[in-house]
Protein backbone atom coordinates (compact mmCIF):
# COMPACT_ATOMS: atom_id res chain seq x y z
CA UNK A 1 0.00 0.00 0.00
CA UNK A 2 1.10 3.54 -0.62
CA UNK A 3 1.25 5.82 2.39
CA UNK A 4 1.81 9.54 2.36
CA UNK A 5 2.74 11.16 5.64
CA UNK A 6 3.81 14.71 6.33
CA UNK A 7 6.95 14.16 8.36
CA UNK A 8 8.43 17.25 10.00
CA UNK A 9 6.61 19.44 7.50
CA UNK A 10 7.71 17.49 4.44
CA UNK A 11 5.42 15.22 2.47
CA UNK A 12 6.94 11.73 2.29
CA UNK A 13 5.53 8.72 0.47
CA UNK A 14 6.44 5.07 0.57
CA UNK A 15 5.12 1.76 -0.64
CA UNK A 16 4.67 -0.37 2.48
CA UNK A 17 3.21 -3.60 3.76
CA UNK A 18 0.32 -2.96 6.16
CA UNK A 19 2.27 -4.67 8.93
CA UNK A 20 5.10 -2.13 8.80
CA UNK A 21 5.14 -0.22 12.07
CA UNK A 22 5.30 3.55 11.98
CA UNK A 23 8.66 3.49 13.78
CA UNK A 24 10.12 1.28 11.04
CA UNK A 25 8.79 3.58 8.33
CA UNK A 26 10.54 6.48 10.04
CA UNK A 27 13.81 4.73 10.80
CA UNK A 28 14.30 2.19 8.01
CA UNK A 29 12.52 3.76 5.07
CA UNK A 30 12.88 7.47 5.69
CA UNK A 31 16.25 7.29 7.48
CA UNK A 32 15.04 9.23 10.51
CA UNK A 33 16.85 7.25 13.17
CA UNK A 34 16.32 9.82 15.90
CA UNK A 35 13.20 7.93 16.92
CA UNK A 36 14.47 5.06 19.07
CA UNK A 37 13.10 1.58 19.60
CA UNK A 38 13.38 0.70 23.26
CA UNK A 39 11.18 -2.02 24.67
CA UNK A 40 9.19 -2.72 21.49
CA UNK A 41 6.31 -3.69 23.80
CA UNK A 42 4.50 -0.37 24.27
CA UNK A 43 6.01 0.24 27.69
CA UNK A 44 8.96 2.60 27.51
CA UNK A 45 7.97 5.53 25.29
CA UNK A 46 11.40 5.84 23.59
CA UNK A 47 9.64 5.69 20.20
CA UNK A 48 7.22 8.52 21.04
CA UNK A 49 6.44 10.81 18.11
CA UNK A 50 3.72 13.40 17.65
CA UNK A 51 0.82 12.43 15.40
CA UNK A 52 -1.09 15.58 14.49
CA UNK A 53 0.47 17.06 17.63
CA UNK A 54 -0.48 14.22 20.00
CA UNK A 55 2.16 11.91 21.50
CA UNK A 56 1.84 8.30 20.34
CA UNK A 57 4.11 5.27 20.62
CA UNK A 58 5.27 4.69 17.06
CA UNK A 59 6.04 1.02 17.80
CA UNK A 60 2.35 0.52 18.48
CA UNK A 61 0.90 1.98 15.34
CA UNK A 62 1.09 0.82 11.75
CA UNK A 63 2.50 3.19 9.16
CA UNK A 64 -0.71 2.85 7.13
CA UNK A 65 -2.65 4.33 10.05
CA UNK A 66 -0.66 7.54 9.69
CA UNK A 67 -1.63 7.97 6.04
CA UNK A 68 -2.58 11.59 5.35
CA UNK A 69 -1.51 12.74 8.80
CA UNK A 70 1.33 14.80 10.24
CA UNK A 71 4.18 13.24 12.19
CA UNK A 72 6.78 15.16 14.17
CA UNK A 73 9.98 13.40 15.15
CA UNK A 74 12.97 14.68 17.12
CA UNK A 75 14.56 15.68 13.80
CA UNK A 76 11.74 18.18 13.34
CA UNK A 77 12.42 20.10 16.54
CA UNK A 78 15.47 22.21 15.70
CA UNK A 79 14.94 24.78 12.95
CA UNK A 80 17.41 26.90 11.01
CA UNK A 81 20.33 25.55 12.99
CA UNK A 82 18.72 26.62 16.25
CA UNK A 83 17.67 24.22 18.96
CA UNK A 84 14.01 24.07 19.92
CA UNK A 85 13.47 25.57 23.41
CA UNK A 86 12.72 22.11 24.82
CA UNK A 87 16.08 20.89 23.50
CA UNK A 88 17.75 23.92 25.02
CA UNK A 89 16.06 23.12 28.32
CA UNK A 90 17.36 19.54 28.32
CA UNK A 91 20.84 20.87 27.51
CA UNK A 92 20.80 23.59 30.16
CA UNK A 93 19.44 21.38 32.94
CA UNK A 94 21.36 18.24 31.96
CA UNK A 95 18.07 16.40 31.34
CA UNK A 96 19.81 13.38 29.88
CA UNK A 97 22.73 11.09 30.36
CA UNK A 98 22.82 8.34 27.74
CA UNK A 99 20.19 10.08 25.63
CA UNK A 100 18.29 6.99 24.58
CA UNK A 101 14.93 8.10 25.99
CA UNK A 102 15.52 11.74 25.11
CA UNK A 103 13.74 11.95 21.72
CA UNK A 104 10.56 10.56 23.29
CA UNK A 105 10.96 12.76 26.36
CA UNK A 106 11.40 15.86 24.19
CA UNK A 107 8.29 15.20 22.15
CA UNK A 108 6.10 14.28 25.13
CA UNK A 109 7.36 17.42 26.92
CA UNK A 110 6.71 19.61 23.89
CA UNK A 111 3.12 18.34 23.69
CA UNK A 112 2.65 18.98 27.41
CA UNK A 113 3.89 22.57 27.21
CA UNK A 114 1.70 23.33 24.22
CA UNK A 115 -1.31 22.25 26.18
CA UNK A 116 -0.23 23.52 29.58
CA UNK A 117 2.41 26.28 29.38
CA UNK A 118 2.90 26.41 33.14
CA UNK A 119 2.75 22.87 34.49
CA UNK A 120 3.43 22.00 38.12
CA UNK A 121 6.10 19.45 38.94
CA UNK A 122 3.38 16.88 39.53
CA UNK A 123 1.78 17.62 36.17
CA UNK A 124 5.13 17.20 34.44
CA UNK A 125 5.82 13.88 36.16
CA UNK A 126 2.30 12.71 35.34
CA UNK A 127 2.56 13.74 31.67
CA UNK A 128 5.92 12.00 31.27
CA UNK A 129 4.93 8.85 33.16
CA UNK A 130 4.67 6.92 29.88
CA UNK A 131 8.34 7.63 29.11
CA UNK A 132 10.96 5.67 31.00
CA UNK A 133 14.48 6.91 31.73
CA UNK A 134 17.05 4.60 33.27
CA UNK A 135 19.75 7.23 33.90
CA UNK A 136 18.55 10.48 35.35
CA UNK A 137 16.12 9.57 38.08
CA UNK A 138 13.87 12.05 36.24
CA UNK A 139 14.75 15.05 38.41
CA UNK A 140 16.76 16.84 35.75
CA UNK A 141 14.14 16.03 33.13
CA UNK A 142 11.54 17.75 35.30
CA UNK A 143 13.95 20.67 35.74
CA UNK A 144 14.44 20.84 31.97
CA UNK A 145 10.72 21.06 31.31
CA UNK A 146 10.38 23.75 33.97
CA UNK A 147 13.33 25.66 32.46
CA UNK A 148 11.65 25.52 29.06
CA UNK A 149 8.30 26.64 30.45
CA UNK A 150 9.95 29.70 32.01
CA UNK A 151 11.90 30.41 28.85
CA UNK A 152 8.83 30.17 26.60
CA UNK A 153 6.88 32.42 28.95
CA UNK A 154 9.58 35.08 29.12
CA UNK A 155 10.00 34.87 25.32
CA UNK A 156 6.31 35.40 24.73
CA UNK A 157 6.25 38.25 27.30
CA UNK A 158 9.10 39.90 25.43
CA UNK A 159 7.39 39.40 22.10
CA UNK A 160 4.16 40.71 23.55
CA UNK A 161 5.88 43.87 24.84
CA UNK A 162 7.69 44.75 21.64
CA UNK B 1 9.01 -7.28 16.21
CA UNK B 2 6.92 -7.69 13.11
CA UNK B 3 3.36 -8.95 13.16
CA UNK B 4 2.26 -11.58 10.65
CA UNK B 5 1.00 -10.17 7.37
CA UNK B 6 -2.59 -9.01 7.15
CA UNK B 7 -4.94 -7.14 4.86
CA UNK B 8 -5.63 -3.59 6.00
CA UNK B 9 -9.04 -2.16 5.26
CA UNK B 10 -10.37 1.29 5.98
CA UNK B 11 -14.14 1.31 5.57
CA UNK B 12 -15.91 4.64 5.11
CA UNK B 13 -19.17 3.55 6.72
CA UNK B 14 -20.26 1.18 9.48
CA UNK B 15 -22.15 -0.89 6.91
CA UNK B 16 -18.99 -1.28 4.88
CA UNK B 17 -17.07 -2.26 8.02
CA UNK B 18 -19.63 -4.94 8.84
CA UNK B 19 -19.60 -6.20 5.28
CA UNK B 20 -15.80 -6.45 5.41
CA UNK B 21 -15.83 -8.31 8.73
CA UNK B 22 -18.38 -10.71 7.26
CA UNK B 23 -16.21 -11.35 4.24
CA UNK B 24 -13.33 -12.53 6.45
CA UNK B 25 -15.76 -14.54 8.61
CA UNK B 26 -14.03 -15.12 11.92
CA UNK B 27 -10.58 -14.05 10.87
CA UNK B 28 -10.67 -10.25 10.91
CA UNK B 29 -10.17 -7.92 13.87
CA UNK B 30 -11.51 -4.44 14.46
CA UNK B 31 -8.74 -1.86 14.90
CA UNK B 32 -9.67 1.11 17.09
CA UNK B 33 -6.93 2.35 19.43
CA UNK B 34 -4.84 -0.75 18.82
CA UNK B 35 -2.98 -0.37 22.09
CA UNK B 36 -3.69 -3.96 23.14
CA UNK B 37 -4.24 -5.54 19.74
CA UNK B 38 -1.01 -4.36 18.13
CA UNK B 39 1.24 -5.61 20.97
CA UNK B 40 -0.54 -8.98 20.75
CA UNK B 41 0.04 -9.07 17.00
CA UNK B 42 3.69 -8.15 17.43
CA UNK B 43 4.11 -11.03 19.88
CA UNK B 44 2.23 -13.23 17.38
CA UNK B 45 -0.31 -14.09 20.03
CA UNK B 46 -2.82 -12.74 17.54
CA UNK B 47 -2.49 -13.08 13.78
CA UNK B 48 -5.73 -11.97 12.14
CA UNK B 49 -5.98 -12.24 8.37
CA UNK B 50 -7.35 -8.71 8.19
CA UNK B 51 -7.64 -5.53 10.24
CA UNK B 52 -10.72 -3.38 9.78
CA UNK B 53 -9.68 0.12 10.84
CA UNK B 54 -12.74 1.93 12.19
CA UNK B 55 -10.88 5.12 13.09
CA UNK B 56 -12.22 7.03 10.12
CA UNK B 57 -15.86 6.09 10.65
CA UNK B 58 -18.03 9.11 11.45
CA UNK B 59 -20.26 9.45 14.50
CA UNK B 60 -18.54 7.04 16.89
CA UNK B 61 -16.84 9.60 19.13
CA UNK B 62 -19.81 10.67 21.24
CA UNK B 63 -19.29 11.08 24.97
CA UNK B 64 -22.50 12.61 26.27
CA UNK B 65 -25.39 12.35 28.67
CA UNK B 66 -28.69 11.40 27.12
CA UNK B 67 -32.00 10.95 28.97
CA UNK B 68 -30.11 10.81 32.25
CA UNK B 69 -27.80 8.04 31.03
CA UNK B 70 -24.38 8.18 29.42
CA UNK B 71 -23.23 7.20 25.94
CA UNK B 72 -19.61 6.38 25.17
CA UNK B 73 -18.96 5.80 21.46
CA UNK B 74 -16.56 3.26 20.00
CA UNK B 75 -13.92 5.87 19.22
CA UNK B 76 -13.93 7.66 22.58
CA UNK B 77 -10.33 7.51 23.83
CA UNK B 78 -9.30 7.06 27.46
CA UNK B 79 -7.82 10.56 27.28
CA UNK B 80 -11.18 12.06 26.35
CA UNK B 81 -12.72 10.46 29.44
CA UNK B 82 -9.82 11.58 31.60
CA UNK B 83 -10.30 15.20 30.55
CA UNK B 84 -14.07 15.25 30.42
CA UNK B 85 -15.75 17.49 32.99
CA UNK B 86 -18.78 15.27 32.59
CA UNK B 87 -17.29 12.27 34.37
CA UNK B 88 -17.42 13.59 37.93
CA UNK B 89 -20.32 13.45 40.37
CA UNK B 90 -22.76 10.72 39.43
CA UNK B 91 -20.22 9.29 36.97
CA UNK B 92 -17.38 9.50 39.48
CA UNK B 93 -16.50 5.81 39.15
CA UNK B 94 -15.67 6.33 35.47
CA UNK B 95 -13.91 9.64 36.06
CA UNK B 96 -11.69 8.01 38.69
CA UNK B 97 -10.80 5.04 36.49
CA UNK B 98 -9.85 6.98 33.34
CA UNK B 99 -6.55 8.53 34.50
CA UNK B 100 -5.39 5.23 36.04
CA UNK B 101 -5.44 3.33 32.77
CA UNK B 102 -1.99 2.42 31.51
CA UNK B 103 0.08 5.55 30.78
CA UNK B 104 -0.73 8.96 29.27
CA UNK B 105 0.55 8.15 25.78
CA UNK B 106 -1.45 4.93 25.58
CA UNK B 107 -4.50 6.87 26.78
CA UNK B 108 -4.21 9.17 23.77
CA UNK B 109 -5.15 6.29 21.47
CA UNK B 110 -6.78 3.47 23.45
CA UNK B 111 -10.58 3.34 23.54
CA UNK B 112 -13.16 2.39 26.18
CA UNK B 113 -15.06 0.06 23.84
CA UNK B 114 -11.86 -1.53 22.59
CA UNK B 115 -10.87 -2.26 26.15
CA UNK B 116 -14.19 -4.02 26.76
CA UNK B 117 -13.86 -6.05 23.55
CA UNK B 118 -10.35 -7.07 24.60
CA UNK B 119 -11.81 -8.49 27.85
CA UNK B 120 -8.57 -8.50 29.80
CA UNK B 121 -9.43 -9.45 33.39
CA UNK B 122 -6.80 -6.91 34.41
CA UNK B 123 -8.58 -4.17 32.46
CA UNK B 124 -9.99 -1.27 34.42
CA UNK B 125 -12.99 -0.20 32.35
CA UNK B 126 -14.63 -3.60 32.71
CA UNK B 127 -14.93 -3.18 36.47
CA UNK B 128 -15.92 0.48 36.37
CA UNK B 129 -18.65 -0.26 33.84
CA UNK B 130 -19.82 -3.43 35.61
CA UNK B 131 -20.24 -1.43 38.80
CA UNK B 132 -22.35 1.07 36.86
CA UNK B 133 -24.56 -1.60 35.24
CA UNK B 134 -23.50 -0.58 31.75
CA UNK B 135 -24.30 -2.40 28.54
CA UNK B 136 -22.64 -2.44 25.16
CA UNK B 137 -24.51 -1.80 21.93
CA UNK B 138 -23.31 -3.86 19.00
CA UNK B 139 -23.96 -3.96 15.29
CA UNK B 140 -23.63 -7.17 13.37
CA UNK B 141 -24.98 -8.97 10.33
CA UNK B 142 -28.24 -9.57 12.19
CA UNK B 143 -28.69 -5.98 13.29
CA UNK B 144 -28.32 -4.26 16.63
CA UNK B 145 -28.26 -5.86 20.06
CA UNK B 146 -27.38 -4.78 23.58
CA UNK B 147 -25.32 -6.91 25.93
CA UNK B 148 -24.94 -6.13 29.64
CA UNK B 149 -21.23 -5.86 30.42
CA UNK B 150 -21.68 -8.72 32.89
CA UNK B 151 -22.74 -10.98 30.02
CA UNK B 152 -20.08 -9.73 27.64
CA UNK B 153 -17.13 -11.28 29.45
CA UNK B 154 -16.87 -15.03 29.06
CA UNK B 155 -13.34 -15.65 30.28
CA UNK B 156 -9.86 -14.16 29.96
CA UNK B 157 -9.78 -12.34 26.61
CA UNK B 158 -13.05 -14.02 25.61
CA UNK B 159 -16.38 -12.33 25.00
CA UNK B 160 -19.83 -13.24 23.79
CA UNK B 161 -19.32 -10.96 20.78
CA UNK B 162 -19.54 -12.62 17.39
CA UNK B 163 -16.40 -12.13 15.27
CA UNK B 164 -18.53 -10.23 12.77
CA UNK B 165 -19.93 -7.83 15.38
CA UNK B 166 -18.69 -4.35 16.30
CA UNK B 167 -19.30 -2.60 19.61
CA UNK B 168 -20.64 0.78 18.55
CA UNK B 169 -21.05 2.26 22.02
CA UNK B 170 -21.38 1.67 25.74
CA UNK B 171 -24.50 2.90 27.48
CA UNK B 172 -24.56 3.56 31.18
CA UNK B 173 -28.05 3.79 32.69
CA UNK B 174 -29.24 6.80 34.69
CA UNK B 175 -27.87 6.29 38.22
CA UNK B 176 -30.42 8.71 39.68
CA UNK B 177 -29.83 12.17 41.09
CA UNK B 178 -27.87 11.17 44.20
CA UNK B 179 -25.09 8.90 43.06
CA UNK B 180 -21.33 8.66 43.06
CA UNK B 181 -18.41 6.36 43.27
CA UNK B 182 -14.75 5.83 42.68
CA UNK B 183 -12.13 3.46 41.37
CA UNK B 184 -9.06 2.35 43.28
CA UNK B 185 -6.13 0.65 41.63
CA UNK B 186 -2.93 -0.85 42.95
CA UNK B 187 -0.16 -1.06 40.39
CA UNK B 188 3.58 -1.49 40.74
CA UNK B 189 4.22 1.47 38.47
CA UNK B 190 2.45 3.60 35.89
CA UNK B 191 1.64 1.50 32.85
CA UNK B 192 1.72 -1.83 34.63
CA UNK B 193 -1.29 -4.07 34.73
CA UNK B 194 -3.42 -3.75 37.87
CA UNK B 195 -2.36 -5.87 40.82
CA UNK B 196 -5.87 -5.27 42.13
CA UNK B 197 -8.56 -2.78 41.20
CA UNK B 198 -11.91 -2.08 42.86
CA UNK B 199 -14.75 -0.07 41.33
CA UNK B 200 -17.45 1.22 43.65
CA UNK B 201 -20.69 2.95 42.74
CA UNK B 202 -23.62 3.98 44.95
CA UNK B 203 -27.07 5.24 43.98
CA UNK B 204 -28.93 6.57 47.00
CA UNK B 205 -32.68 6.63 47.68
CA UNK B 206 -34.07 8.37 50.78
CA UNK B 207 -30.79 8.25 52.62
CA UNK B 208 -30.33 4.55 52.02
CA UNK B 209 -28.45 2.65 49.35
CA UNK B 210 -30.79 2.22 46.39
CA UNK B 211 -28.23 0.34 44.35
CA UNK B 212 -24.64 -0.59 45.02
CA UNK B 213 -22.17 -1.57 42.35
CA UNK B 214 -18.89 -3.20 43.34
CA UNK B 215 -16.63 -4.82 40.77
CA UNK B 216 -13.12 -6.23 40.97
CA UNK B 217 -10.14 -6.08 38.62
CA UNK B 218 -7.36 -8.66 38.22
CA UNK B 219 -8.68 -11.11 40.79
CA UNK B 220 -10.47 -13.60 38.55
CA UNK B 221 -10.85 -14.90 35.02
CA UNK B 222 -12.85 -11.78 34.12
CA UNK B 223 -13.69 -8.51 35.84
CA UNK B 224 -15.91 -9.75 38.66
CA UNK B 225 -19.00 -8.36 40.29
CA UNK B 226 -19.07 -8.68 44.06
CA UNK B 227 -22.75 -9.57 44.03
CA UNK B 228 -23.13 -10.56 47.68
CA UNK B 229 -21.52 -7.32 48.81
CA UNK B 230 -23.82 -5.32 46.52
CA UNK B 231 -26.89 -7.10 47.85
CA UNK B 232 -25.86 -6.66 51.47
CA UNK B 233 -25.62 -2.90 50.97
CA UNK B 234 -28.86 -2.48 49.04
CA UNK B 235 -31.52 -0.91 51.21
CA UNK B 236 -29.16 -0.35 54.10
CA UNK B 237 -27.74 2.80 55.61
CA UNK B 238 -24.07 3.49 55.13
CA UNK B 239 -22.99 2.56 58.63
CA UNK B 240 -19.47 1.60 59.56
CA UNK B 241 -20.63 -1.97 60.08
CA UNK B 242 -22.41 -2.16 56.71
CA UNK B 243 -19.32 -0.88 54.92
CA UNK B 244 -17.01 -3.31 56.66
CA UNK B 245 -19.34 -6.23 56.01
CA UNK B 246 -19.57 -5.34 52.31
CA UNK B 247 -15.79 -5.14 52.14
CA UNK B 248 -15.50 -8.57 53.73
CA UNK B 249 -18.00 -10.01 51.22
CA UNK B 250 -16.17 -8.40 48.30
CA UNK B 251 -12.92 -10.00 49.43
CA UNK B 252 -14.75 -13.32 49.59
CA UNK B 253 -15.93 -12.87 46.02
CA UNK B 254 -12.40 -12.35 44.73
CA UNK B 255 -10.69 -15.30 43.04
CA UNK B 256 -7.11 -14.12 43.14
CA UNK B 257 -4.08 -16.14 42.16
CA UNK B 258 -0.49 -15.69 43.25
CA UNK B 259 1.90 -14.23 40.72
CA UNK B 260 4.80 -11.79 40.48
CA UNK B 261 2.51 -8.97 41.58
CA UNK B 262 1.52 -10.55 44.86
CA UNK B 263 0.17 -13.59 46.63
CA UNK B 264 -3.48 -14.52 46.49
CA UNK B 265 -3.85 -13.66 50.19
CA UNK B 266 -2.31 -10.26 49.70
CA UNK B 267 -4.59 -9.45 46.78
CA UNK B 268 -7.66 -10.58 48.69
CA UNK B 269 -6.70 -8.29 51.55
CA UNK B 270 -6.26 -5.40 49.11
CA UNK B 271 -9.77 -6.06 47.76
CA UNK B 272 -11.16 -5.75 51.28
CA UNK B 273 -9.22 -2.58 52.08
CA UNK B 274 -10.02 -0.94 48.72
CA UNK B 275 -13.71 -1.82 48.91
CA UNK B 276 -13.89 -0.25 52.34
CA UNK B 277 -12.00 2.87 51.24
CA UNK B 278 -14.02 3.08 48.04
CA UNK B 279 -17.31 2.88 49.89
CA UNK B 280 -16.25 5.58 52.35
CA UNK B 281 -15.24 7.80 49.41
CA UNK B 282 -18.51 7.04 47.63
CA UNK B 283 -20.47 7.83 50.80
CA UNK B 284 -18.75 11.18 50.93
CA UNK B 285 -19.46 11.76 47.23
CA UNK B 286 -23.19 11.17 47.69
CA UNK B 287 -23.27 13.39 50.77
CA UNK B 288 -24.04 10.62 53.21
CA UNK B 289 -22.49 11.12 56.63
CA UNK B 290 -19.19 9.36 56.29
CA UNK B 291 -18.82 6.83 59.04
CA UNK B 292 -15.53 7.02 60.85
CA UNK B 293 -13.06 4.40 59.77
CA UNK B 294 -13.88 2.25 62.78
CA UNK B 295 -11.43 0.56 65.05
CA UNK B 296 -12.29 -1.92 62.47
CA UNK B 297 -10.32 -4.76 61.16
CA UNK B 298 -6.99 -3.41 60.16
CA UNK B 299 -4.66 -5.98 58.72
CA UNK B 300 -3.39 -7.83 61.75
CA UNK B 301 0.27 -8.38 62.18
CA UNK B 302 -0.32 -12.12 61.90
CA UNK B 303 -2.25 -11.70 58.68
CA UNK B 304 0.38 -9.43 57.19
CA UNK B 305 3.19 -11.75 58.20
CA UNK B 306 1.39 -14.72 56.79
CA UNK B 307 0.77 -12.91 53.53
CA UNK B 308 4.42 -11.88 53.33
CA UNK B 309 5.63 -15.40 54.00
CA UNK B 310 3.41 -16.84 51.34
CA UNK B 311 4.29 -14.14 48.88
CA UNK B 312 6.37 -15.84 46.25
CA UNK B 313 7.58 -13.09 44.00
CA UNK B 314 9.13 -15.28 41.40
CA UNK B 315 6.91 -18.31 41.09
CA UNK B 316 4.44 -16.76 38.67
CA UNK B 317 2.12 -19.63 39.57
CA UNK B 318 -1.33 -19.01 38.21
CA UNK B 319 -4.56 -20.77 38.89
CA UNK B 320 -6.36 -19.10 36.02
CA UNK B 321 -4.29 -20.81 33.43
CA UNK B 322 -1.68 -20.42 30.80
CA UNK B 323 -3.19 -17.51 28.92
CA UNK B 324 -2.92 -15.15 31.84
CA UNK B 325 0.59 -16.23 32.66
CA UNK B 326 1.70 -15.88 29.11
CA UNK B 327 0.16 -12.49 28.56
CA UNK B 328 0.56 -10.94 31.93
CA UNK B 329 3.67 -12.13 33.56
CA UNK B 330 6.25 -13.04 31.01
CA UNK B 331 9.05 -10.52 30.98
CA UNK B 332 8.75 -8.58 27.78
CA UNK B 333 5.05 -9.42 27.56
CA UNK B 334 2.59 -6.80 26.42
CA UNK B 335 3.07 -4.52 29.32
CA UNK B 336 1.03 -1.44 29.86
CA UNK B 337 -2.25 -2.68 31.19
CA UNK B 338 -5.41 -1.78 29.49
CA UNK B 339 -5.27 -0.24 26.10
Amino acid sequence: MKVTVVVNGQERSAEVEPRLLLVHLLRDRLGLTGTHIGCDTTSCGACTVLLDGTPVKSCTMFAVQADGREVTTVEGLAANGKLHPIQEGFKEEHGLQCGFCTPGMLLASKALLEENPDPSEEEIRWALSGNLCRCTGYQNIVNAVQWTARKLQSDSATTGAS
Amino acid sequence: MYPASFDYLVPATLEEALETLGRYEDDAKVLAGGQSLIPLMKLRLAAPRALVDINRLPGLDTLAEENGGLRIGALVRHKTCERSDLLGGRWGTLGAAAPLISDPIIRNLGTVCGSLAHADPQGDWGSALLAMDAEVVTRGPDGTRTIPVGELFEGPFMTTLAPTEIITEVRVPDPGPVAGGTYLKLERKVGDFATVGVAVHLSMADGRVGRAGIALTAVGPTNLRATAAEEALTGSELTDGAIREAARLAAEAAQPYSDTRGSADYKRTVVRVFTERGLRAAAEAVGAPVPPAGQGEPVTTGEALEATERHDYFSGQGTVGGVMDELGDKPGGPDGGER
